[in-house]
């Protein structure tokens, strides 16, 4: 089923709140993940899967590396579930 | 003999164990003879056919004391050696090293053993995608050492002896290396296990090492009485912080007592069953090592595990490497309380001996009711057992499948 993007948003969040303690507020559609969140390339391999897990997409390796910012990974989530 | 080699003082100490989440609880809890041992709360039993339904647990919660996302990132091994690090190095006075001359040596006797079986179950259950990618940095052995040198900063060396039930006395004598041979002057040392999981309990039961006391679990670690018949799987950590007696007194540290000297010897004998003959080398080594004579050694916290041949072979080893000077000595097995932490035994043990010789007290070995008449020295029998004034030396024995004996001997402060 496919989710809207606010609610993306909030439910990576939550993976990102849950994997890595960063406050969800702080999980904001401009923010990069390495820059801004300090989250480190198995870390965001973490989110990647339970992101999988969670909105029933596939994200391949490929793509995680252009997945710089929050807003990335939200598009990119959407994009796969539509 | 040769003249003894420097000592090295103990300022440091913290443990996540059953007896309790710090050392204070625990040491408190050991004094009053707590037994630990209780039966799973879980189906394991009639789901598996698990011949053996009762452990020592730990009593906290590794995700009420670390912060959620670092704990996620650790397997319960980790988890526990961590927090008993930080309590070590927090009652050491968190002392200012560079880290170049920080090391940290924490054994286990197998690692991530939860980690590796969840994991798997991951893969068979919902495919190798959802595998959690931190496994590999989870499930390896040396993932406790890393994490506490990562956090102290420790540049030295980090380390992880593997030597089964040995592991965590042959880290406290690998750190005592380091800083005699001038590789550190401050070493972090310890064990940790944790595989209270239904793959240990079988195997361990299957090469009849366990107790089969089910029906009366509270009573079923018993060393030195008749009707032992096997260990109890335990779980836990315990770290002690090593420091050059310069360094130590440099600080104005308080030093609970001194590691004077180590024993460490291999059986060349079998996978699982012990040799006296190993055993006493490894303790007339650590014996040697301090420069001591039989006459100072005041207490042993023994390896007794509660098998039938172990807990009295064990006893002839220590005499025979006495030259039969036992009189003043007093035994315990403090795993009749805890149960046995495999790798993290011999580093538990470590700190009930410095606090036995801090506090002149040694902890009661419990639930004999019957002592083997074979028990050839005397036991804290159901009570702890007061220690002499004056100068004196605790040894520590933790014997592994393998046949790795190592003997640690402390000295009072």
């Amino acid at each position: 089923m496919a989710s809207t993007e606010n609610e993306i948003l909030e439910g990576l969040a939550e993976i990102v709140n849950e994997e890595t303690g960063v406050a969800t507020e702080d999980v904001k559609l401009d923010k990069s993940f390495t820059d801004d969140l300090d989250i480190d390339s198995i870390s965001m391999m973490t989110i990647v899967v339970n992101a999988e897990e969670k909105f029933d997409v596939r994200i391949p390796d490929e793509e995680v590396k252009n997945l710089v910012t929050v807003g990335d990974a939200v598009t990119y989530i959407a994009g796969a579930q539509s | 003999m040769t003249a003894p080699r420097p000592r090295v003082a103990v300022t440091g100490l913290g443990t996540v164990n059953p007896l309790g989440g710090d050392i204070a609880t625990t040491w408190e809890n050991a004094l009053k003879g707590t037994s630990t041992a209780h039966t799973l709360d879980n189906d394991w039993k009639e789901r598996y056919g698990l011949a053996v339904d009762f452990a020592c647990e730990v009593t906290i919660d590794p995700f009420d004391v670390l912060a959620r996302p670092e704990a996620k990132k650790l397997d319960p091994s980790g988890q526990f050696a961590l927090i008993a690090a930080r309590e070590a190095w927090s009652d050491a006075g968190t002392p200012e090293v560079p880290g170049e001359r920080l090391g940290v040596v924490i054994g286990t006797g197998i690692g991530g053993v939860w980690t590796i079986l969840n994991q798997w179950d991951v893969v068979r259950e919902r495919g190798a995608r959802r595998v959690n990618p931190f496994t590999v940095p989870m499930l390896m052995a040396n993932s406790s050492s890393a994490h506490i040198e990562i956090e102290l900063g420790a540049k030295a060396g980090a380390h992880t002896p593997v030597s089964a039930c040995a592991s965590g006395a042959e880290a406290v004598a690998q750190g005592f290396d380091m800083i005699r041979s001038g590789r550190a002057d401050v070493v972090v040392v310890g064990g940790t296990e944790s595989c209270v999981h239904p793959l240990p309990l079988a195997g361990f039961a299957n090469i009849r090492a366990l107790s089969t006391r089910t029906g009366d679990p509270e009573h079923a670690s018993r060393p030195y009485d008749t009707d032992r018949d096997g260990f109890v799987l335990g779980e836990g950590a315990a770290v002690l912080v090593l420091e050059s007696e310069e360094h130590a007194a440099a600080r104005g540290a308080s030093v609970y007592a001194y590691v004077a000297g180590r024993g460490m010897a291999s059986d060349a004998h079998h996978i699982s069953a012990p040799s006296t003959e190993g055993q006493a080398r490894a303790v007339r080594e650590a014996l040697e090592d301090a420069g001591l004579e039989a006459a100072d050694v005041k207490h042993v916290n023994a390896h007794g595990t509660s098998t039938p041949l172990g807990d009295i072979g064990e006893l002839n080893a220590v005499s025979q490497a006495l030259g039969g000077v036992t009189d003043q000595l007093v035994v315990t097995s403090t795993k009749s309380m805890t149960g046995h932490l495999l790798g993290g035994a011999g580093a538990l043990e470590s700190v009930f001996s410095v606090l036995a010789a801090h506090h002149r007290i040694a902890p009661p070995t419990i639930n004999i009711e019957n002592l083997d008449p074979e028990t050839p020295m005397r036991i804290a029998q159901n009570a702890p057992a007061e220690l002499p004034s004056g100068d004196l030396a605790v040894l520590n024995n933790a014997f592994g499948f393998g046949g790795h004996d190592v003997a640690v001997m402390f000295t009072s402060a």
